[in-house]
C-alpha cells in the first residue's frame, strides 16, 4: 500500500525524521494561508500531492516568493490531472499539494531503507547521486549505490552511519546527525511494518543539517491488520475503482487493458494463464487470484466484478483446486451468474480437489458454459469465443 | 529414495483444530502419510481422528518422535509456530500459512540460523514423495511415483506441472513448493542441490515467476552443478506490468528488475530447456530428456 508525501513525513517526523515545516491545502485560500501560516521571508516551495514520482519534471512543483504566486500556481494545478512518467497518458488528479519552507541545500543525496531478498535483511540503500532517479543511477553507475544490510537482532548500528558517512563524502560534524537520521527512519520502517522508505533527496543543509526534503512509504500489506492507522491512510482517488471493490472482499486482483477476464487461484498460476491468454492471441483484461480457501461468496464477488468490467469481451476460470475446493468455486459463479446475467462466453477449466462434485454443479446449473479440457484448450477457446462475441 | 520426505516421516500438524487444518490432515493421513500428532494451544488431551492433540510442539515431539511439522496457523501467529517447531527440534517445517508480515520472516530467518531445522515456505502448497508421503494442501491424486523432481514458488503452477507429467505416463521423486513470499526458509538453489545428490531423480522442472533474482541465482547454479540432469523451466508473469504486486508478496517487477524476460534469458544461457507455454512444462522436459 502506497501514502501521499505529506502523510509519510508525519509518519517520519513521529519517529524524529528531520523534515521542512509544512502545511497541507487543497485549495488556493488554503495554500495561501499556509504560506502565511508557515511565516518566514521564502521562499516556499508547493508540491502536489499525487502517489507517482517524476512530479517536479511534470510540473507539480514549483518554488514561490509569495502567498499570491502560491496561490496562483495551486489553482493551476488542483483538480487537474497530473501526467509524470509513472501516472500512464491519463495521468492523476491533484486533489491536494503541501506548501513547504524553503532551505539552503548544500548537497543532495539518496537514502533508502528496504528488504533486500537475496540476503533476508532489511537494507539502507544510499547514494551522493540524489534528486535523480536512483533506477537510473542503478542501471548507469551501479557503483555509486551503496547497501548497509541491518541485523535485525541488533538494529543499525552507529557505525555503519560513519561507514555510509565517509562513502557519501558527509562532513565528519554531521555523522552524528546521519546516525541519528537512519536510526530514526529504521525506526519507523520496523514500526509501520513499512516494504519501502525513501528519502529522495536527503539534504544537506549549508549548516550541515540533514533533511527529508522529499519521502515516500510504501507498506507490507500482509501487516497491515497490525496497523490500523497506517490502513487508514489509503486514497481511493490513487486506486482503480475495481481495485477497491475486490480489495473488500480480500481478492487479489489487478486491473489490465484487454478483453479476457481470468479467475484463478493461485498468483502463479494466475499471471501464467494471463501467459497463456496471450500465447493463444488474447489480451488478458485482469489479474484475479481468488486465493486458496476461498469461500462462495468470494468467489461470486470476484466473478461479479469481472463481469461488471464493461471492456471484458469473455471470462476464462482456470482453476487448479488444493486449497481450494473445486465444488466451492463452482457453487459461487453458479450464484454470481444467476444474479447478473451472462453476457458474454464463459470458459471453465477445472482440475484438482473435489473436481467431480464442481464440474457437477456446473452441469446441474443450467448455465452456459463453455468447458476446457486443459489450460491451453480452455485459452484457445475463451479467445476464439471471445472474437466470435 | 526421494529428497525431504519418505515413508519414514513422522509429521505433526500445527494448527490441526482449524477448518484448513483439518480437511488436509485429514486428506494427508488418507493418501498413506504418517499423520502422529497435532498441536493446538489449550486443546491438548483430546484428538482428531485418532490422531492426539498436544498444547505445545515439544510435548508433540517427546511423545511421537514427530521429524516433521506443517503449519496452517493463521498469519498473525504463524511466525511464533515456526520458531516453536525449531525449537522443539523438528528437522523439517513445512509452512502453508499465506499473509505472513515480511519482518516476521527476516526474524524468524535469523532464529532459524544455526538450528538443524528446515524451513519450507511460508505461503507454499508443501512436500510430496508421491505413493509415499504427502505433507500439505496439494490433491494427491494427480501425482505419480517417479524419478522427476518438480520444485516451484507457485502451489498451482506445481499441480499443473505435476498433471501434465503423469498425464505423459511421467512420475515424479518428489515435489517442492517453495512459497510465493519474498522472504521464505528454502530457495530453489537448496532443493536443486538435494535433487543433484538424489541417485532417484534423473530430471527437474523448475518454476519461476518474476520478482527478485532467484531464478536467475538457481539457472547459475545449474550452469555449474548439474550437467548431467536436464532441467526443464517455466516464469510465470511475462505479461504482467511493472510495479504492481501480482497476488504473491514476491511477484512485483520492480525498478526494471525481475522481469520474466531476464529471468528466461538467464535460465536459457544456463541449459535449461524453458517452456513457451504454461502448458507445455511437460513435454519441455520430455524433450530435454530426449525421450
Amino acid at each position: 500500500m502506497n501514502i501521499h508525501e505529506f502523510q509519510a513525513k508525519q509518519i517520519l517526523l513521529r519517529y524524529g525524521v528531520a523534515t521542512l515545516r509544512n502545511e497541507v491545502a487543497s485549495s488556493p485560500e488554503e495554500v495561501a494561508a499556509a504560506v502565511n501560516k508557515i511565516g518566514g521571508s521564502g521562499p516556499w516551495v508547493v508540491k502536489a500531492q499525487i502517489h507517482a514520482g517524476g512530479r517536479g519534471k511534470a510540473g507539480g512543483v514549483k518554488l514561490v516568493k509569495s502567498a499570491d504566486e502560491a496561490s496562483a500556481f495551486a489553482k493551476a494545478i488542483l483538480g487537474k490531472p497530473l501526467v509524470t512518467h509513472q501516472t500512464g497518458p491519463q495521468g492523476r488528479v491533484v486533489h491536494r499539494v503541501i506548501v513547504e519552507e524553503g532551505c539552503k541545500i548544500a548537497r543532495e543525496l539518496y537514502l533508502g531503507l528496504t528488504l533486500d531478498r537475496a540476503s533476508s535483511l532489511v537494507t539502507v540503500i544510499a547514494s551522493a547521486e540524489g534528486g535523480v532517479e536512483i533506477e537510473e543511477v542503478a542501471a548507469k553507475t551501479p557503483e555509486k549505490i551503496l547497501r548497509e544490510p541491518v541485523n535485525p537482532v541488533v538494529g543499525l548500528q552507529a557505525f555503519q552511519a560513519r561507514k555510509l558517512g565517509k562513502a557519501l563524502g558527509i562532513p565528519v560534524a554531521s555523522f552524528g546527525k546521519l546516525a541519528k537520521f537512519l536510526a530514526a527512519l529504521y525506526d519507523a520502517y520496523l514500526a509501520t511494518d513499512a516494504a519501502l522508505v525513501e528519502i529522495n533527496p536527503l539534504v544537506l543543509t549549508e549548516s550541515g543539517d540533514l533533511i527529508a526534503l522529499d519521502a515516500k512509504m510504501s507498506f507490507d500489506d500482509n501487516a497491515l491488520f497490525r496497523h490500523p492507522d497506517v490502513k487508514a491512510l489509503r486514497d481511493p482517488n490513487e486506486e482503480d475503482p475495481r481495485e477497491q471493490e475486490a480489495a473488500k472482499f480480500d481478492l487479489s486482483y489487478i486491473a489490465l487493458d484487454g478483453t479476457i477476464g481470468c479467475m484463478v487461484n493461485g498468483a502463479g498460476l494466475a499471471m501464467a494463464t494471463m501467459d497463456i491468454i496471450k500465447y493463444a492471441g488474447g489480451e488478458p483484461a485482469n489479474f484475479l487470484d481468488v486465493g486458496g480457501g476461498a469461500s462462495e461468496e468470494k468467489v461470486a464477488a470476484a466473478f461479479r466484478i469481472i463481469l461488471a468490467d464493461p471492456t471484458v469481451k469473455g471470462v476464462f476460470i482456470n482453476i487448479f483446486g488444493g486449497i481450494m475446493r473445486c465444488d466451492v468455486l463452482a457453487a459461487g459463479v453458479v450464484k454470481a451468474a444467476k444474479e447478473m446475467k451472462l453476457t458474454v462466453p464463459v470458459v471453465v477449466r477445472m482440475e484438482g480437489t473435489n473436481v467431480k462434485e464442481g464440474k457437477q454443479i456446473l452441469a446441474d446449473s443450467g448455465l452456459n458454459i463453455i468447458t476446457a479440457a486443459d489450460m491451453a484448450d480452455g485459452a484457445q477457446k475463451v479467445v476464439a469465443a471471445a472474437k466470435a462475441a | 529414495m526421494s529428497i525431504l520426505v519418505d515413508k519414514n516421516t513422522k509429521v505433526v500438524t500445527q494448527g490441526i483444530t482449524g477448518a484448513t487444518g483439518q480437511f488436509h490432515t485429514h486428506a494427508c493421513k488418507e493418501y498413506g502419510t504418517q499423520m502422529v500428532a497435532g498441536v493446538t494451544p489449550g486443546k491438548g488431551g483430546t484428538d482428531f481422528e485418532g490422531i492426539p492433540i498436544y498444547d505445545t510442539v515439544g510435548e508433540a515431539r517427546a511423545k511421537t518422535a514427530c521429524n516433521a511439522s506443517v503449519i496452517y496457523v493463521p498469519p498473525p501467529f504463524a511466525a511464533d509456530a515456526i520458531m516453536e517447531a525449531a525449537d522443539a527440534g523438528v528437522e523439517l517445517i513445512i509452512c502453508i500459512t499465506e499473509g505472513i508480515p515480511v519482518l516476521d520472516m527476516v526474524r524468524v530467518k535469523r532464529f532459524l540460523a544455526g538450528t538443524k531445522s528446515r524451513l519450507i515456505g511460508p505461503n507454499c502448497p508443501g512436500v510430496i514423495t508421491p505413493g509415499a508421503c504427502k505433507i500439505g494442501i496439494m490433491p494427491g491424486y494427480i501425482h505419480k511415483p517417479g524419478k522427476i523432481g518438480v520444485v516451484s514458488r507457485s502451489g498451482t503452477l506445481t499441480y499443473e506441472a505435476v498433471h501434465q507429467l503423469t498425464q505423459l505416463g511421467i512420475g515424479q521423486s518428489t515435489c517442492v513448493g517453495i512459497g510465493g513470499d519474498p522472504v521464505n526458509g528454502t530457495g530453489f538453489i537448496d532443493v536443486l542441490e538435494l535433487y543433484n545428490a538424489d541417485p532417484n531423480t534423473e530430471g527437474v522442472i523448475m518454476i519461476g515467476e518474476i520478482g527478485g533474482s532467484a531464478e536467475e541465482e538457481a539457472a547459475d547454479y545449474v550452469k555449474r552443478e548439474m550437467k548431467k540432469k536436464p532441467v526443464a523451466g517455466f516464469i510465470a508473469g511475462q505479461t504482467a506490468p511493472s510495479g504492481k504486486r501480482m497476488g504473491h508478496a514476491g511477484a512485483i517487477i520492480s525498478g526494471g528488475k525481475g522481469t520474466a524476460a531476464d529471468k528466461i534469458a538467464a535460465m536459457k544461457a544456463a541449459g535449461i530447456s524453458v517452456a513457451a507455454s504454461p502448458a507445455d512444462l511437460a513435454t519441455t522436459l520430455r524433450a530435454a530428456l530426449g525421450k
